[in-house]
């Protein structure tokens, strides 16, 4: 039968064999996730602060860029970021590949401080502004530094799922992780293995990102100094 | 010092504050008294504009302030503020809740800064606490560092929002004895509490609020031994 020849042929022996040829793909999934995260916090801290202002000059462009982002899936919003920019003003495909992540992770990476943000008990705003402290004064030292601790275990589940994201970049001809699995099966008809290497790449990494926010998790809360 | 004109708040429909007129003289202390939802906390917050009032004025220092006043954050330097909650500063530990306004407010250096702060630690008795959390000590404790910090600022006048009311009974003494010293060295105060006690024994002044208004005002002598009004002498036997 079909089905058993297909299985008879998925040869696990050879990846070892292969294995090494995937690292450059992976330190593209690494650069891909890093800048996608890096851009996507920056625009998140941004977009998080216009979002609860009480200003709709700030307010409304944000709630329009969240919506539209997550309105809409990753993967068209990588093919029209790659076909706009790369046509429209030469933009490499890398890059435009950072961008396009980092502007899909702010969206979602705005609504996480937005909460956490807003999570951060009133009277601590309250105490600031009386000591005489200015509206930024109050974000900057008395908001933020409890903000962002709330926002560490989403922020790192979004970092996750960024780095996960990031094999969308394929379709900009990246040649991260999963492009590479696609272009040597194509060439060694490996296709089930080729993909397991990839996959083992993305749980390796996905298993140090995860340890690594547990440990400042666990760390963060040794330190809760809660009144 | 301070005098209120006229002040009106509005929450929605709810007419909170009527008509408030009230002046507060250098050294002063103003005990605010009356049931929950009478406006005394509201009253107190406007001064130091956490609260909008919709109409009417402040003046502080001699400077007419409305809530459309710009550099609000400049004005409210010279008035400190006690809440019932604390809100310390989890983040920092108590000398840095302490220095903080002097830091970044008044751009002290932080030498001087810590300096000052010691001598406020020690004015409440918390020195020795300066370098740990606010999670690791008591309420009444949390309530002397925050009169520390607000006192930092050299503040023309302190006002206290129900102090004592998120308290243990057992702490509530050290924080009145705190305020106690406080009214003694003569810093202009005002007060929101419960502590009938502390009322009589420290107020020059008492204030009693029903329903958005005052009511009656006089000495705690007056206030609590011969009450005029109806409503403050059925206030006065509910709680006494």
């Amino acid at each position: 039968m079909k089905g058993e020849i297909k299985i008879m042929e998925w040869d696990f022996s050879i990846i070892p064999e292969y294995f090494t040829f995937f690292l450059p793909a992976a330190f593209m999934t690494i650069q891909v996730t890093f800048y996608g995260i890096l851009i996507g916090v920056i625009l998140g801290l941004l977009f998080s602060l216009m979002r609860i202002s009480k200003y709709k000059i700030l307010n409304y462009p944000a709630k329009f860029y969240i919506w539209l982002i997550r309105g809409t899936p990753l993967l068209l919003q990588i093919i029209f970021i790659y076909n706009g920019l790369v046509n429209i003003i030469s933009l490499d495909k890398l890059p435009s590949a950072f961008i396009a992540l980092g502007i899909h992770n702010g969206a979602y990476i705005a609504e996480i401080f937005r909460g956490s943000i807003q999570s951060v008990n009133r009277g601590q705003k309250e105490a600031g502004i009386s000591l005489g402290m200015t509206q930024w004064q109050v974000m900057r030292r008395i908001i933020l530094p409890q903000a962002f601790k709330s926002a560490v275990p989403p922020l790192s589940n979004q970092f996750i799922i960024a780095l996960k994201d990031s094999s969308l970049a394929s379709a900009a001809a990246v040649p991260e992780l999963l492009l590479k699995a696609k272009q040597m099966a194509s060439s060694n008809y490996r296709y089930m293995e080729m993909l397991t290497i990839a996959a083992i790449y993305y749980l390796i990494m996905t298993s140090i990102l995860t340890f690594v926010a547990n440990m400042i998790e666990k760390r963060l809360k040794v330190s809760d100094h809660r009144v | 010092m301070i005098k209120v004109d006229k002040l009106n708040k509005w929450y929605g429909k709810h007419h909170v504050l009527k008509n408030i007129n009230l002046e507060v003289e250098p050294s002063e202390v103003l005990v605010i008294i009356g049931s929950s939802g009478s406006g005394k906390s509201t009253l107190l917050r406007c001064i130091n504009f956490l609260e909008k009032a919709q109409k009417g004025t402040i003046t502080i220092d001699g400077k007419v302030v409305t809530h459309g006043s710009r550099k609000l954050h400049l004005i409210r330097r010279d008035v400190g503020m006690v809440f019932q909650h604390f809100n310390l500063f989890p983040h920092m530990t108590i000398m840095n809740n302490v220095i903080e306004g002097l830091t970044q407010v008044k751009k002290v250096p932080k030498d001087e800064a810590i300096e000052l702060g010691k001598q406020m630690l020690d004015k409440v008795g918390m020195l020795e606490k300066a370098d740990t959390y606010p999670s690791m000590i008591s309420g009444g404790q949390k309530q002397r560092v925050a009169i520390a910090r607000a006192l930092a600022m050299y503040p023309k006048i302190m006002l206290f929002d129900e102090p004592t009311s998120a308290l243990d009974p057992e702490l509530v003494g050290d924080v009145l004895e705190v305020m106690k010293k406080l009214a003694n060295d003569g810093m202009t105060m005002m007060v929101v509490t419960h502590e009938m006690g502390f009322a009589r024994e420290v107020a020059d002044r008492v204030i009693y609020m029903d329903e958005g208004k005052i009511i009656e005002q006089g000495t705690p002598e007056e206030i609590f031994n011969n009450p005029k009004n109806d409503r403050t002498k059925e206030f006065l036997s509910r709680i006494l």
